[in-house]
């Protein structure tokens, strides 16, 4: 919980591999096989990550799950980071798994606000209600989606909760964490009912 | 002469069978099921969003609350995640504590599951035979950390306190019970006529589909699926333990139950071996006091009792908190595919396919 007002974090470090660590064979034949899809690699504490364009998104998945090389068979996850000073604010992060390999591999995205991002349900039916709850969460729309809803909020719920602005308290709410700051309130609403 | 329509009927939020506020609409045909469309969030306390200003520490007691059911697991899981991210090192005596402590999660957890999916399929006496079998679990949690449901059993780096004395006479005499319990259940259901009626080609599902909808664990696993992150992707002392992957055939509900039934075994096999060549030494690895990882992005998965937790953490590098908390529920994405699982079959079977999901809600919406 930090108290002095330090500027946000502009976006992830995404630190590039090492020169002399090779790069994994999914990774080097998705570059060859989609040249402008890839904008950057990324190597930290054993996981790789491939930044896509956001355009790519749906043929990179078609890829990666059907190319001999990768066979990335289970989505384990697909989620977003919120880094507002960015232009396009949101990262979609896919963490993939395959059992041919034994491999884990992350695949991102940037998305601006408002931007719609294709959906990998036809590639990985595992993602339908991971998308959902991005879309419910960050508010970031999946195109071609079959069932683009909200999924732990209630159905008219304005608002995307885990967007940075949003406040951790809710909407029109006070955040009263400490236990004093209760007592205070209580006091308040005794003495303006003793009034 | 009669009218015949679909009748929409709702099952839940507040319901005996549905293992928590789970709520499911169903669309029927007389009393087979046409369509179901599961609605979740009613458990949802923002768990995320929470640890986003919490300190790092302090998001292990959120863990315990996310899979009630089994909670160690859930604290190895964002412990081990946290030291991949800063790159700590484990001691082996609290890698080996970390396996002891998750398998008999894994039996108690697996006993609620038992309990439960007899009891909402009508064998009422496996529910208070497995529940007095967790209660042992319980005592032995008990005597560890204190607490019966929500342990807040480890740290990052390690394990807070060592073993009480005696745990380890008592966790092998409970080992030995238990073998004999387990042929109790196994007589009570596994030839039993009835449960084998309510539970053989009950929410068929092949390997192939149940991969591509997300599934994991035993679900997966009871179509065949040769899939466990302890095997795959070893973490703790794992990778020194000597098991067997229990894998079903038909992919139906009882071969679900059958797995589950193994995997009691299994459990029991690895809490003997890990207790035999446990080493001795620190429990705790070296840990800066002030818990603040460098900037970066991660990704890591353990195995779970109901299929792989996985935790996304970002740090931004210089704050106490996580700058992005994010879990992967085995049971959110198991749930995704009780629709279809449940097409065509009646309502009862419906409850036995809950079941058979082995669905906590705590995870599911968090």
């Amino acid at each position: 919980m930090a108290d002095v007002k330090v500027a946000p974090p502009a976006g992830p470090p995404d630190p590039p591999p090492p020169v002399d660590l090779p790069v994994p064979a999914a990774i080097a034949g998705l570059q060859s096989a989609m040249p402008g899809a890839v904008l950057a690699l990324s190597f930290f504490v054993g996981d790789w990550t491939v930044i896509v364009d956001r355009a790519a998104i749906l043929d990179v998945a078609r890829y990666l799950r059907t190319a001999s090389g990768a066979a990335f068979d289970i989505c384990s996850d697909v989620t977003a980071t919120d880094w507002p000073p960015r232009p396009e604010r949101f990262d979609v992060i896919y963490c993939l798994f395959s059992t041919t390999h034994g491999q884990r591999l992350r695949v991102k995205a940037r998305v601006a606000d408002g931007d719609p991002i294709d959906s990998v349900t036809s590639v990985w039916p595992a993602a339908n209600w991971l998308e959902r709850e991005v879309f419910d969460m960050f508010g970031i729309r999946f195109s071609g989606h079959p069932d683009l809803r909200r999924i732990l909020m209630p159905d008219e719920w304005q608002g995307h909760p885990q967007r940075k602005d949003y406040p951790l308290e809710g909407p029109g709410e006070l955040l009263l964490e400490n236990p004093l700051d209760w007592l205070k309130l209580r006091q308040a609403r005794d003495e303006a009912d003793i009034e | 002469m009669f009218d015949t329509d679909e009748l929409v009927i709702n099952m839940g939020p507040q319901h005996p069978s549905t293992h928590g506020v789970l709520r499911v609409v169903l669309r029927l045909d007389g009393e087979k099921v046409v369509d179901a469309d599961v609605v979740i969030g009613y458990l949802h306390r923002g768990v995320e969003k929470l640890s986003e200003s919490r300190s790092w520490a302090q998001i292990v007691l959120l863990t315990d609350r996310l899979d009630y059911v089994s909670a160690a697991t859930s604290n190895v899981g964002y412990c081990e995640t946290v030291e991949k991210l800063m790159a700590i090192e484990v001691p082996r005596r609290a890698k080996y504590l970390r396996v002891i402590l998750s398998e008999l999660q894994r039996i108690a957890s697996h006993l609620l599951w038992l309990g439960t999916h007899a009891m909402d399929t009508g064998a009422m006496t496996v529910f208070l035979y497995a529940f007095r079998e967790r209660e042992l679990i319980l005592d032995l949690f008990e005597e560890y950390c204190g607490a019966r449901l929500t342990y807040n059993s480890m740290r990052i780096g390690g394990l807070p306190q060592d073993l009480p004395p005696s745990w380890d006479r008592k966790v092998l005499e409970f080992c030995r019970i238990m073998e004999g319990k387990l042929e109790e259940y196994e007589t009570l259901l596994t030839g039993n006529r009835i449960w084998l009626a309510r539970t053989k080609g009950v929410g068929v599902i092949d390997g192939a589909e149940a991969l591509a909808l997300g599934l994991s664990g035993p679900p997966l696993r009871g179509s065949g699926v040769r899939r466990d992150v302890r095997k795959d992707e070893p973490y703790a002392a794992y990778d020194e333990m000597e098991f067997d992957v229990p894998l079903g055939v038909a992919g139906d509900t009882f071969d679900r139950y059958a797995v589950r039934m193994q995997e009691f075994r299994q459990s029991i096999r690895i809490i003997r071996q890990a207790m035999q060549g446990i080493p001795e030494g620190p429990i705790l690895g070296k840990v800066p006091r002030l818990i603040k990882p460098p900037a970066g992005e991660v990704y890591h998965a353990i195995e779970s009792p109901k299929g792989e937790l996985g935790f996304f953490i970002v740090s931004d590098g210089k704050s106490t908190s996580p700058y992005r908390f994010r879990v992967r529920p085995p049971s959110f994405c198991n749930l995704q595919a009780l629709p279809r699982l449940v097409k065509g079959h009646l309502i009862a079977d419906v409850v036995a396919l809950i079941g058979s999901l082995d669905v906590v809600l705590g995870e599911v919406d968090r």
